[in-house]
């Protein structure tokens, strides 16, 4: 295991990054794995921008300094770009595709950018993975699994102390029997989609 | 529930506000209070989750916890509670203890009998603030023996600890912390739960009134309580040294979350120093501090906001006729605005060490990306409120506004939102509008800030006649903060039945003669509404009632109802926009070829769009999914 490990989670408040950087520093703990897990987030429900830090093995500091993630896990596209500070030029990118329209763009204050200069940029600061959650999430059962599926995604990358499983399994021991199923499949589709590129 | 699993040495990840309940918990809390308030709202969240479960199940939960009306009577609840010699603890965000000071700064007088522990969450870089302020500064004004933790863990033992720490001294423990501690997870070790001490016992004594001729015998037991303090804190196990390298001649002293970003650099700069890490900041151990002047050429301090710590080493410096060299803010090296992290450490010890700094410049992408700022929900019924308002008042109306979600109509199409202090300056504000302009005046405040601190400006109001409009958006709920009860709902923050207090009462009980009830999304009444209280001459209020669409849905849901979501016929949609431009909903996107569309994602099916459509072309398409 490395000293550190530097993950972001970024996304919009409502796609389960919170829950998904939780989910991580359980997953650590498990393996007495020092860890701190850390949300910055605003006033907003909703729709804000979210960014968790998740700090494992020789840390203090509970957020991850600039240049030093060694992965960023995004649940949008613009919001990996956001928090591109935190990027080195080792750094594994993984994103979903799909974007999400900030009210300043419908409302047509602000533009959104094109989407395949975001992922051209996006190569430019790290090694990128784009992965369409959104549509593993819904084949899986509900796009409420979406934070599932780019889990799995983080846990094709060999950057995680532990394996897969016992990832899933904290996962599973984290959610209601009822969504158990719908979770699992989530997560391995997420796996296999960033191991088949 | 794993945060009340009674097994010792186990370890769990907690947030730093779980981690102060569970600190409570293993203390053998009896007594929390709270108002809530970011950062700090999860550790009363925690009591009010455990209660809840336990009357859930109809059994009594070990100790007794309210969402009390405001932090003064929060304080006032516990305080009266630890007299009588049970446990208490009181959370706050930190300007919740402003509200509370009054309180404070005399019970600090009277002193304590069972443990009190006084939380105050403070938010460097006002991440959910309207300032700053560094409530150390509390602790110095008032004589309040301080803990300060740095991670989850240590902010359980203060906890934990503080408690006997407080009946050692008869005076309640300020345990400040930060946003930064507060919303961050890390390992803690569970000890042993201790039995709660149940009831309470009050017997009488005159040195609880604090008339002048008691207040004057008080004030120098306190002096003296603070002295035996410091003999603590110089003992204290919250209070040493770590040695990083070979020290020669330098040392770092630091507090609270500051600690982490000293102690991971030192170690990843290779400096040699020696760091005075203080948990017990007030009284600050002065004979701990002036030995470690002594063994130190150079002095770095590293704390956010305040120079508190840099400015009392310099006075036991000076004391000491010592030659130190001191850096910190004074310096310039270090800054008195925002929160602090690694990078903005890491540059200052580059700097001071003179070393490289291993933290790399942050890049910036070229691209420009649009913002997500916060905004009010999809289907939030204060959206409608502000839609009515502004086609009731004219342009120059002022709108003086307060605490809560409704600061978000502040951003276009709405701008109603003129001036903000503080909870319930709304209607205080609006009253000096009155007395100074011409122009008219709308102020809004909601239900829970109403009760907090909004009737003593409306009573202000109505006395001296003020020609004012005060809003209270009745959402029924506290809904920034997450949802807590509040004394207009008919639970309380155990999960029992409550008296509910409606606000039109308590209004018509202060004397206010125009008062008007809407329902915000019957939009032409609710404008109607606003032009009759505009047209009274003298203070009317009106009370736009509808609940959070959050909880409304949650509730739905619960009850297996369906929430409707809502789409626009591309045909009958003549492209006014003013779904976009004058309503804003959130929920609202353009298309190709300025096609309008509502993302069914994020709809919550209040269907105040279809009302405000000249053309009729926005409908109900089905039930979410």
């Amino acid at each position: 295991m490395k000293d550190k490990i530097n993950i972001i989670l970024t996304g919009v408040g409502g796609q389960g990054v919170i829950t998904a950087a939780n989910i991580l520093g359980k997953a650590a703990l498990k393996k007495k794995i020092n860890v701190f897990v850390s949300e910055v987030h605003g006033m907003a429900q909703r729709g804000g921008s979210v960014n968790c830090s998740v700090r494992m093995g020789n840390v203090s500091g509970p957020l991850v300094p600039s240049g030093t993630a060694d992965v960023i896990i995004s649940t949008e596209p613009i919001e990996a770009l956001r928090y591109i500070q935190y990027s080195n030029k080792n750094t594994i990118i993984i994103t979903d595709i799909n974007p999400v329209i900030p009210y300043t763009v419908s409302v047509g204050e602000e533009k959104y950018p094109d989407i395949k200069e975001v992922f051209s940029e996006l190569e430019k600061y790290g090694k990128l993975f784009k992965i369409d959650a959104v549509r593993l999430s819904k084949e899986a059962g509900a796009l409420i699994t979406k934070n599932i599926v780019m889990l799995g995604a983080l846990a094709a990358t060999d950057i995680l102390p532990f394996k897969p499983e016992d990832l899933l399994e904290t996962i599973l021991e984290n959610i209601p029997p009822k969504f158990r199923v719908m979770n699992k499949k989530a997560f391995e589709d997420g796996l296999k989609a960033i191991k088949k590129e | 529930m794993e945060i009340l699993e009674d097994k010792p040495g186990k370890h769990i990840l907690l947030l730093g506000n779980e981690a102060i309940t569970r600190g409570a918990i293993e203390a053998g809390i009896d007594v929390a209070t709270t108002y809530p308030g970011t950062p700090s709202s999860e550790i009363a969240d925690t009591f009010s989750l455990i209660a809840r479960s336990f009357t859930k199940q109809k059994k009594e939960p070990s100790f007794y916890f309210e969402y009390s009306t405001n932090e003064k009577v929060a304080l006032e609840v516990a305080a009266a509670a630890s007299i009588t010699g049970l446990r208490a603890l009181t959370c706050m965000k930190h300007v919740g203890l402003n509200v509370a000071s009054d309180a404070f700064m005399t019970y600090l007088y009277v002193g304590c009998k069972g443990g009190h522990i006084i939380v105050s969450a403070d938010d460097p870089s006002c991440h959910s603030s309207q300032n700053e302020q560094d409530n150390r500064y509390f602790a110095l004004f008032g004589n309040a023996p301080m803990l300060e933790p740095s991670t989850p863990e240590e902010a359980k033992e203060m906890t934990r600890v503080g408690f006997d720490l407080s009946e050692e001294l008869k005076l309640p423990i300020l345990l400040r912390t930060t946003t930064r501690l507060n919303h961050v997870r890390g390992s803690i070790e569970l000890k042993k739960i201790q039995k709660p001490r149940g009831k309470g016992h009050f017997e009488k004594d005159p040195m609880l009134v604090t008339v002048p001729a008691i207040a004057r015998l008080q004030h120098p037991i306190l002096l003296k309580k603070i002295e035996d303090a410091e003999k603590i804190s110089e003992k204290s196990q919250f209070n040493k040294i770590i040695k990083i390298g070979k020290p020669e001649g330098w040392g770092i002293v630091t507090s609270g979350v500051s600690y982490n970003y000293v102690k991971e650099l030192a170690e990843d700069m290779k400096l040699d120093v020696r760091i005075l890490k203080l948990g017990m900041t007030h009284p600050i151990p002065r004979k701990m501090c002036g030995d470690f002047i002594k063994s130190c050429r150079n002095i770095v301090v590293v704390e956010e906001l305040e120079p508190i710590l840099e400015n009392q080493l310099k006075v036991i410096a000076h004391d000491l006729k010592s030659k130190v060299e001191i850096y910190g803010k004074s310096s310039g090296h270090f800054s008195r605005l925002y929160e602090y992290n690694l990078d903005i450490v890491a540059d200052a010890f580059s700097k001071i060490f003179k070393v490289k700094n291993p933290i790399t410049k942050p890049k910036e992408s070229k691209i420009k990306l649009p913002s997500r700022p916060p905004a009010l929900c999809p289907g939030c019924p204060h959206r409608a409120t502000y839609y009515a308002v502004k086609k009731a008042a004219p342009k120059t109306t002022i709108y003086p506004t307060d605490i809560g979600c409704y600061t978000l109509g502040k951003a276009p199409p709405y701008e109603v939102a003129d001036m903000l202090l503080c909870m319930g300056s709304n209607a205080g504000t609006a009253c000096g509008f009155a007395i100074a302009t011409d122009q008219k005046i709308i102020s809004f405040m909601g239900d829970s800030t109403f009760f907090h601190a909004g009737i003593p400006p409306i009573i202000d109001a109505v006395h001296h006649n003020h020609d004012v409009v005060i809003t209270v958006l009745d959402n029924r709920t506290t809904a920034m903060t997450g949802h807590q009860p509040h004394p207009g709902n008919d639970f309380d923050g155990m999960g029992r039945p409550a008296k509910k207090i409606l606000v039109e009462e308590v209004v018509k009980g202060c004397g206010v003669e125009h008062i008007e009830v809407v329902n915000p999304n019957k939009i032409k009444e609710t404008t109607e509404a606003f032009k009759r209280a505009l047209a009274f001459k003298g203070p009317a209020v009106v009370v736009s009632k509808s609940p959070c669409i959050l909880l409304e849905n949650r509730d739905k849901r619960k009850r297996g109802e369906r929430i409707l979501i809502y789409e626009i016929d591309q045909e009958k949609c003549k492209k006014c926009k003013i779904c976009i431009s004058r309503f804003s909903c959130p929920s609202f996107y353009y298309g190709e070829d300025d096609a309008i569309f509502i993302d069914a994602q994020q709809c919550n099916g209040c269907g105040n769009c279809a009302d405000i459509c000249p053309f009729e072309a926005i409908s109900p398409k089905g039930a979410k999914k």
